[in-house]
């Protein structure tokens, strides 16, 4: 809301400008000759004469129409805490026009128009929908423009992103683990150990980590941090190192590495901790809503599982 | 360079340098204008140098195009417009060497600095805090002489192409201060005195009027000059010029909202912006009118008059672009055209068509006057006409390139599947647009040989001036 003297001011400005451009018209027409002639004003610049002609009549039914249009486009957008007379439909009422409510309309018409489709593909389970293509190929144009940034736009991965397409699960691989994931995120937290490990120990647990997966290392340096792994580590890891869906902690006994598998990388690891963030994609993005995430849920799903076919069709 | 062909009354020394110099910084600045273009095209050609790559190299070249060629060609043209429509001598010469040795720094100035990285990051105000007190200082020297000038005229009314001059100095002089204000951090970083979108609104204040004051009124001083002067002909309605002056100055500081449709500026704000660029339209038009109607009577000359034809074809993009801007600020337009090259089209309808084609016309007029010889008596005509062609082309190209990548990468960008996902990624825009890129580049090529025609031509006329008043000399003593 503007404070009166501001509503005030501006109005008086822009009308001001636009009459005034009016009586500019109306005031130097006056007295114009009727058509044109060789007759000018008498001035002479270095030669230049100017003609006394009248101001071109089409030009002045020019002007005058975009004042006119001025006004109208004035009257129809609103001016400060004037509201135009044009409306858009948010939340199924007819509301004044703002940019905002002109894209809460434009969003809202369309979601209107493609919400049976996403119903229906909704009210379908995961491990059939996958057997749907356009579906598919709906959940995969979802999922390159919210998740591709971070995940690759074949879903490959990157450093400190998980590939989603080897069936190797952080957070577990069912079609309702994965909904959950998108939908209220994940916050994966690997702390420092260099207070309890110390710099020797992390080279220790360095080798120890590599033995897991059966990767060179030295074995008088893995057997020392034995001890201390079962001590440190296997409250998320697991006593054998596999990891724990729940928590998110990574299995160590395969070839998969969030962070990279290399002594330096795992050293890495091990003396400043990581931080692996997944977004809460119901909050922070409002327009993918619950059924978006059920069909990008099964693209995710259907990269490491086979359609399952039911009776009923 | 020799004095010998002073007008006994007038300083045509200063017309003459900046006139040389506006050549000179045409061809540096559309250069750099057609590295960058096929930059975009062939991204490999900034040969991964910091310096020559594309954000650098961007705004040296529109400080150079804007403020060394066009800024080059106002100093040229309205200190000689001055001088010979108030039948006086330049208010101070010292002012004026001044401005000339001033400008000439600024311009140095920004070429190092700009591929150096220094900027302020305001789009065509990127030069640091130094350099605006710099471009300040001179500016009211500029000033103080051009309103000097008028005020010991020898003719008792000030005509046209001097009202819309005194009004762009004076403009350009407010707007330039108030959006540079700054706060300097170190000698070569500065930030901006105001924050967030009001820091957005001053800025395009200043940026649309740059194009509206420095681009439009100042070259449509040089219009009301040149045109008369080279078709022999009167200006067609005194009366056009006053409503169409008055109208153009007050209405044009407005229309600046419309680069920020859609953004988190008020919405009245950005009305106020679309109402008064619409109302622009018959302003802005005036004054092509009153150049194409000075002509007639006079059409036959343009047949063999190849710098009269470079006026009245500036006139005819003039008229386009100021018919296209209107239209592009409508919000719903606007929706389609904002961040596509459509924009950037459109600028250079402005900046090949109009702002430089008038300047070149208005040069080969002026050029041969400085060095003693006939108004247009180039050594070429001929070259002349090479370079009109090649200009007019080149701007064709450019123009219609960008209209089409302009429109495509809109409706690109907005299409969206049955099932609401958008059906293009961006770099999918990005990959349709190298044609469009391509032949853009081509038609800046064009545009740039015409000026090293353009630059051989005046060689040649000096040289020949010269050799006359070399001549002559022996003669008179």
């Amino acid at each position: 809301m503007l404070s009166t003297f501001w509503q005030v001011w501006i109005t008086v400005i822009t009308l001001g400008s636009i009459i005034g451009c009016g009586i500019l018209i109306m005031y130097t027409s006056r007295g114009q000759r009727k058509e044109e002639t060789d007759q000018t004003t008498g001035h002479d610049y270095d030669g230049i004469q100017e003609l006394d002609n009248p101001l071109p009549r089409w030009w002045v039914f020019m002007f005058w129409g975009t004042i006119v249009f001025g006004f109208g486009y004035l009257g129809a957008y609103g001016y400060g805490n004037f509201k135009g007379f044009l409306t858009v439909e948010v939340d199924g009422e007819q509301v004044t026009w703002t940019s905002h409510n002109q894209w809460k309309a434009e969003v809202q018409a369309f979601e209107r128009e493609i919400e049976p489709l996403f119903n229906e593909w909704a009210a379908t389970p995961i491990p059939e929908l996958i057997g749907n293509d356009a579906a598919m190929q709906t959940g995969h144009r979802l999922f390159k423009s919210n998740c591709s940034v971070c995940h690759g736009t074949a879903a490959q991965g990157a450093k400190g992103f998980p590939n989603l397409a080897d069936n190797d699960w952080l957070w577990g691989g069912s079609p309702e683990r994965i909904v959950e994931t998108i939908a209220k995120g994940r916050q994966g937290i690997m702390p420092s150990q260099l207070p309890m490990l110390g710099e020797e120990g992390i080279a220790d647990m360095t080798n120890y980590v590599r033995s897991l997966s059966g990767l060179p290392h030295e074995a008088d340096a893995a057997e020392r941090a034995a001890p201390k792994f079962q001590q440190f580590c296997m409250a998320c890891h697991g006593a054998d190192g596999k990891g724990n869906q729940w928590l998110g902690a990574p299995n160590l006994t395969d070839e998969t590495w969030l962070y990279g598998g290399s002594s330096r990388e795992i050293a890495f690891t091990l003396r400043h901790g990581r931080h692996g963030v997944m977004p809460n994609f119901s909050e922070i993005w409002d327009t993918l809503t619950e059924q978006k995430i059920h069909v990008v849920s099964a693209y995710v799903y259907s990269l490491s599982n086979e359609p399952e076919v039911t009776s009923a069709q | 360079m020799s004095t010998a062909f002073d007008h006994p009354e007038y300083n045509y020394k200063v017309v003459r340098q900046f006139a040389i110099m506006t050549v000179v910084w045409g061809i540096v600045g559309m250069a750099v204008g057609v590295l960058i273009a096929a930059q975009l095209a062939w991204p490999a050609l900034n040969f991964d140098t910091p310096w020559l790559s594309f954000g650098r190299l961007r705004p040296l070249h529109t400080n150079a195009v804007i403020f060394a060629f066009g800024g080059s060609a106002l100093f040229a043209t309205s200190y000689y417009i001055v001088q010979r429509t108030c039948r006086t001598r330049l208010f101070s010469d010292t002012l004026a060497s001044f401005t000339f040795w001033g400008w000439q720094l600024v311009i140095v100035l920004a070429a190092i600095t700009l591929p150096l990285g220094m900027t302020s990051a305001k789009e065509y105000a990127e030069l640091e805090w130094p350099i605006d007190i710099l471009v300040a200082v001179v500016w009211v020297a500029y000033l103080v002489n051009f309103l000097g000038t008028i005020a010991i005229r020898k003719e008792s009314h000030i005509y046209v192409a001097n009202w819309f001059f005194a009004a762009m100095i004076i403009m350009i002089a407010i707007l330039y201060v108030v959006n540079n204000a700054a706060m300097p951090v170190t000698f070569t970083k500065s930030y901006s005195a105001y924050a967030g979108t009001v820091d957005a609104m001053i800025q395009w204040w200043w940026g649309h009027n740059a194009v509206g004051f420095f681009l439009t009124a100042g070259f449509l001083g040089i219009m009301y000059y040149f045109v008369p002067k080279q078709a022999g002909r009167p200006v067609y309605s005194y009366r056009l010029s006053i409503v169409h002056f008055w109208a153009l100055i007050s209405i044009y500081v407005w229309a600046g909202g419309h680069h920020l449709h859609y953004s988190a500026l008020p919405d009245w704000a950005q009305t106020a912006g679309m109402v008064m660029s619409l109302i622009l339209l018959a302003p802005s038009w005036g004054g092509m009118i009153n150049g194409m109607m000075t002509l007639s009577g006079a059409w036959h000359k343009l047949r063999n008059d190849p710098i009269l034809r470079f006026l009245v074809v500036s006139l005819s993009f003039y008229g386009m672009s100021t018919f296209e801007g209107p239209m592009m600020s409508i919000k719903t337009v606007n929706a389609l055209s904002h961040n596509t090259d459509w924009t950037i089209g459109h600028v250079h309808s402005g900046a090949l068509g109009w702002v430089a084609m008038v300047s070149i016309g208005a040069l080969y007029h002026l050029i041969p006057i400085m060095f003693g010889r006939k108004a247009g008596d180039m050594y070429s005509i001929s070259l002349i006409n090479v370079h009109f062609w090649l200009s007019t082309i080149g701007t064709v190209l450019y123009i219609a390139a960008l209209w089409v990548n302009g429109i495509m990468q809109g409706l690109m960008w907005r299409a969206v599947n049955d099932d609401g996902t958008l059906t293009y990624s961006f770099v999918e825009s990005v990959e349709a647009s190298h044609g469009g890129y391509v032949v853009r580049t081509i038609g800046g090529l064009l545009f740039l040989i015409g000026m090293f025609i353009m630059a051989y031509n005046v060689y040649m006329t000096v040289k020949a001036a010269n050799k006359e008043a070399g001549a002559a000399a022996p003669a008179q003593a």
